[in-house]
């Protein structure tokens, strides 16, 4: 050990300016991670009674005003940093808060932020997907919150308003590292035009995947229509995994990794089954578009398709309804979405099949707001990330347009008016599963990406899950590798 | 060139030139369509059609709080690029070719092979930490000399390679008549390599994006990485129309670069 | 400056002198040495650890030695790139773009002036619009659905960059990337002699030969100088990754996409700096193999 710590000692130097305070700093609070979890620098001594009174804080998120997540960047500097001000200013605090947007691609965003903590500036404070928070934790990017901003984390009301399931997004061995504050839930989607003209009923709902089988042949008897889309290509990305293979792993019963063993796991039937699933779509039954697959913007190309009618059965996530088919605003609208778009749950292979022998699953994913360990105002950056995600500050910043935030008192309120979002708010969550946040799962998630893609190009799943295996074992290393399912 | 055949074969030739000449421009044309019209539509998809015409794509980046902005930016960080760039390669191909240093095209075939490691991926951690150690995060400037480090050996490559066979007798009759060697440098040279720099830097996203941290610094090509989903969706309506917008200054500086220097050497250097 | 009184005037007709030239080239070296050579550098020693972006070892790097090194050369995927790469590279650049930009600037050098004037703009429109605008260009002229191309062709539903990856960015580099060679050939056809060309002519000689006899010896230089600029271009260019995303099945993952995915999908600094230092080897047998070629010349030119 003693070796191998100098050299790294050595490379932090290369890596990182302040190298030896940071190899320091990381020892203590490892040390102080151990025996007793307050007592960090940075955070350990927070004391709302003798805080600064003028603390200036900077958050920033991939949000950018006129481009992605336009919504959200103009509520944060329009209304959020305003209230928060106030609310401050009535406790005797004059706070500076200003955003940073950014509203890039999300890989550009995560590289960003992890060069900008990593050089140990960074901005106070800031959103990250639920599924960066393990990596960012184990690199020290991320410290438990209550390390950061003392015990009153754990105090704070509203985490009684998000459920056990969200909050995972936001947790890392155990620990809360982040604020979870929206998630998302995938379903299927159906055209219920092209349903009618294949005499398929308009509230559809299939108990297995046998039951999408004979609704795709029947809709295969419409001529120009892609029974079914399910995304199965590498350049889909991400979209792939999520959307596509894990749910139909959830529904064999299966899954990528296990939690208690802390193990990934080998691919065994439920794998192969989901495999087999698109085997069925994309070559045997020959419901789906594999060129569609393949193509670099098939994502994009898949949602126009949709909205013009031409695909039949489509899994996706409630995004698709919210940003994409939207009629005011998405990017394929739809203007008759609210009539002719039906939803229905994703079933699993047979009923009771599914995880936790559910009948019906589903996968989600969602973003945290967290605190960079390094601030010079932990307590002016938790009091920003509770006052963000209280109940006022949630209604507000979903604003008219109907979202799933993390809080369930909100969406009760708020979803009332949106069909499609209350079924994902009451039926989807309850059942729903999440990505394990571990720091290999990107690259787990491109094994699974190749998996797919092989077997839409006509390889059988058991080869491609074989291939799996092996690329999984040289991945995390045998040793992390656990007998399958 | 003074004689003119009109013998058949000549015809024939003349038949087969234009006959090429016409299929290259469709060649060449056929991408840029998507550019003309897209912008202009409604509602965009990837063909090429102006089914409803309209010109709010351009109002709406109009009221876009960094659309216009990040092209001034761009003209910052190309046109600094482009002046160091130049007039830092210029100047030390002159010195190279002039003065016999040993192991010269070594280091500067070193340095020209070194260049795509910096351009590539993964010196971004270097280049950041770099820039941080500095204290050229969120500077222009920084973004500048990251590019003009990259850029400089390419540019001393093909300056040199001009200047090393540039006649000395040009050489020795400009300097007769008074002219120094950075006015010969800037007659016979700048408007070769004058585009590449600018032209490098204007489609660079990864650089300034990881070295500018506010946003009111962003140059165009960042900025239309911004016109997408959550979920990475495309909104073609403002990426055509941006496009289009972040196409013109470039196509402008083509055309002020062809119309002042006609984008080629002076015709005065002969043998 | 003792070096440049007369012994070396020859080498010297400016009248720089040493401490000058140095002057001169200063400001060049000064920003290489700190914003080229160091950060190159300290790429390559990443190189040789584990370091990534994010995760364990992002905290604790340590050497992996030449672990790196020989999992890329082992892996199967990177042999298939790196074969990918040179067709790539000799069929857009060694040949498409080198030959097309010498057709364009032989064939314009006496063409009318609009004419010249035309085909310049487009060809040189198709090298300064920015990358991600010409991705979205070609996207949209190749889309199985409703591409141009299809149209024109009366070839609806064929996917051009799925069915025939390679060949589409050979193409699409082709179309990108003329533009530079046409630009320094013209410069470089500027400098043969008309008056060599006009006794060629008066001796009979057909174009061929005139190209042959007088055109190519007086260009070979930049020649070899255009080729061994766009080969290390279009060897480092990632702009492919826009229209095929190196797909389909990684049919058309060139090195630069596949360092791309290892260093910013994957944040595999490590691994991606090793794989841009075995690039840069593959670079340096490129440009010795140029230099040789650039040596014989000067060689003959003494004879």
């Amino acid at each position: 050990m003693g070796a191998r710590s100098a050299r790294s000692r050595n490379l932090r130097d290369l890596t990182s300016p302040t190298a030896l305070t940071a190899i320091a700093v990381a020892a203590v609070t490892l040390a102080a991670g151990c025996s007793s979890s307050t007592s960090a620098p940075g955070g350990g001594n927070v004391n709302s009674a003798n805080q600064p009174k003028n603390p200036t804080l900077v958050i920033t998120a991939n949000d950018i005003s006129g481009g992605k997540n336009a919504a959200e960047a103009d509520w944060i500097t329009k209304t959020l940093i305003p209230d928060f001000v106030k609310a401050e200013a009535a406790k005797g605090i004059t706070a500076s808060v200003t955003f940073r947007p950014n509203g890039v691609d999300d890989n550009a965003y995560k590289s960003k932020l992890a060069l900008d903590l990593q050089s140990g500036t960074g901005d106070d404070v800031f959103a990250l997907d639920g599924i960066w928070v393990g990596e960012f934790a184990d690199a020290g990017y991320l410290k438990p919150l209550a390390d950061v901003a003392g015990t009153q984390v754990n105090d704070w009301d509203g985490w009684k308003q998000i459920p056990n399931a969200v909050q995972a997004l936001g947790e890392y061995q155990g620990k809360r590292y982040g604020v979870p504050n929206g998630t998302d839930g995938r379903v299927v989607f159906y055209n219920k035009k092209l349903f009618a003209q294949a005499g398929l009923p308009a509230d559809w709902q299939p108990k297995s995947w046998q039951d999408i089988y004979d609704a795709a042949d029947k809709l295969k008897t419409l001529s120009g229509v892609t029974p079914i889309q399910w995304d199965g290509g590498v350049p889909m990305g991400e979209a792939t995994t999520i959307q596509g293979f894990l749910p139909l792993l959830a529904g064999a019963g299966g899954s990528l990794y296990d939690a208690d063993k802390g193990k990934w796991l080998k691919p065994g039937k439920a794998f192969t089954d989901a495999l087999g699933f698109y085997q069925k779509v994309y070559a045997t039954g020959g419901y789906g578009d594999s060129v569609l697959q393949q193509d670099a913007k098939g994502r994009d190309k898949s949602f126009a398709e949709f909205a013009a009618g031409k695909i039949g059965i489509y899994a996706e996530s409630d995004y698709m309804w919210r940003s994409v088919l939207n009629p005011s605003g998405g990017t394929a609208p739809m203007a008759d979405r609210n009539t002719g778009v039906g939803y229905a749950l994703i079933p699993a292979e047979t009923p009771g099949s599914g995880v936790r022998d559910q009948d019906f699953v589903s996968y989600s994913g969602g973003s945290d707001w967290s605190i960079n360990p390094k601030t010079k105002y932990p307590q002016a950056a938790w009091d920003f990330l509770a006052f963000m995600n209280s109940k006022a500050e949630t209604e507000s910043r979903i604003g008219g347009a109907a979202k799933i935030t993390a809080r369930a008192d909100v969406n009760q309120d708020v979803l009332a008016g949106d069909p499609m979002l209350k079924l994902v708010s009451e039926k989807v969550l309850p059942i729903t599963s999440f990505r394990p946040s571990q720091a290999a799962y990107n690259d787990v998630s491109a094994l699974v990406q190749k998996a797919v893609a092989a077997v839409v190009g006509g390889t059988g799943p058991a080869e491609a899950a074989a291939a799996y295996e092996k690329g999984l074992e040289a991945l995390v290393g045998a040793g992390s590798v656990a007998g399958g399912s | 060139m003074t004689m003119r055949d009109t013998t058949t074969g000549a015809v024939v030739t003349k038949i087969g030139r234009y006959t090429f000449l016409s299929v290259l421009l469709g060649f060449f044309a056929l991408p840029m369509l998507w550019l003309a019209s897209a912008p202009f539509n409604a509602h965009p998809t990837l063909n090429v059609s102006i089914s409803s015409f309209t010109l709010h794509n351009f109002s709406v980046l109009l009221k876009d709080p960094y659309a216009l902005p990040s092209l001034w930016n761009s003209l910052l960080l190309a046109g600094g690029t482009a002046l160091l760039t130049v007039g830092f390669a210029a100047a030390a191909a002159y010195a190279l070719s002039r003065v016999r240093v040993p192991g010269r095209d070594g280091i500067l075939y070193a340095l020209l092979l070194l260049s795509s490691i910096v351009t590539g991926t993964a010196a971004m951690v270097p280049l950041f930490q770099l820039a941080f150690k500095l204290h050229l995060i969120d500077s222009r400037l920084g973004v500048i000399l990251v590019f003009t480090g990259g850029l400089i050996p390419a540019a001393i490559f093909i300056l040199k390679d001009f200047t090393d066979s540039t006649p000395k007798s040009y050489e020795e009759s400009a300097r007769v008549f008074g002219a120094t060697p950075f006015q010969i440098i800037r007659h016979i040279v700048l408007p070769l390599i004058r585009p590449g720099p600018v032209v490098n830097v204007w489609g660079s996203f990864l650089i300034p994006y990881i070295l500018v941290r506010n946003p009111d610094k962003y140059p165009a090509a960042v900025v239309l990485y911004t016109f997408y989903t959550e979920g990475g969706q495309p909104n073609l309506a403002l990426i055509s129309a941006f496009s289009l917008l972040y196409s013109i200054p470039v196509i402008l500086l083509y055309l002020f670069v062809s119309h002042r220097y006609g984008f080629r050497f002076h015709g005065g250097i002969k043998r | 400056m003792a070096r440049a009184a007369s012994p070396a005037a020859a080498e010297d007709p400016a009248g720089l002198g040493r401490a000058r030239a140095a002057g001169i080239a200063a400001p060049a070296l000064l920003v290489v040495l700190a914003f080229l050579v160091f950060p190159a550098l300290w790429t390559l020693y990443l190189g040789t650890t584990n370091y990534r972006l994010t995760g364990f070892a992002a905290r604790h790097p340590h050497s992996v030695g030449t672990d790196n090194y020989t999992n890329v050369v082992k892996d199967p995927a990177f042999h298939h790139s790196l074969w990918l790469t040179f067709e790539y590279v000799l069929g857009s650049a060694v040949i498409g773009q080198a030959l097309l930009g010498f057709v364009i600037a032989w064939m314009l050098r006496d063409a009318a002036g609009w004419l010249k004037r035309l085909v310049e703009a487009l060809v040189l429109l198709a090298w300064i619009l920015p990358s991600s605008v010409v991705a979205f260009l070609w996207v949209a002229l190749l889309d199985r659905d409703a591409g141009t191309l299809n149209t024109l062709l009366h070839t609806p539903g064929t996917a051009w960059a799925i069915e025939h990856p390679m060949s589409t960015i050979i193409v699409f580099n082709i179309w990108r990337g003329t533009a530079f060679s046409m630009l320094l050939y013209s410069a470089a056809l500027t400098g043969v002699p008309p008056s060599q060309l006009a006794t060629a002519r008066m001796f009979g000689a057909n174009q061929w030969q005139q190209l042959r006899d007088v055109v190519f010896p007086h260009i070979r230089g930049h020649i070899l100088t255009n080729l061994l600029l766009i080969s290390l271009w279009t060897f480092n260019d990632f702009t492919p990754y826009q229209i095929t995303a190196g797909g389909p099945d990684d049919k058309s993952d060139i090195l630069p996409v596949y360092i791309y995915r290892t260093a910013l999908f994957d944040g595999q600094m490590g691994l991606g700096a090793a794989i841009s230092l075995l690039m840069l080897v593959i670079n340096l047998v490129v440009a010795l193999v140029y230099l040789r070629l650039l040596r014989e010349r000067r060689l003959e030119r003494v004879v």
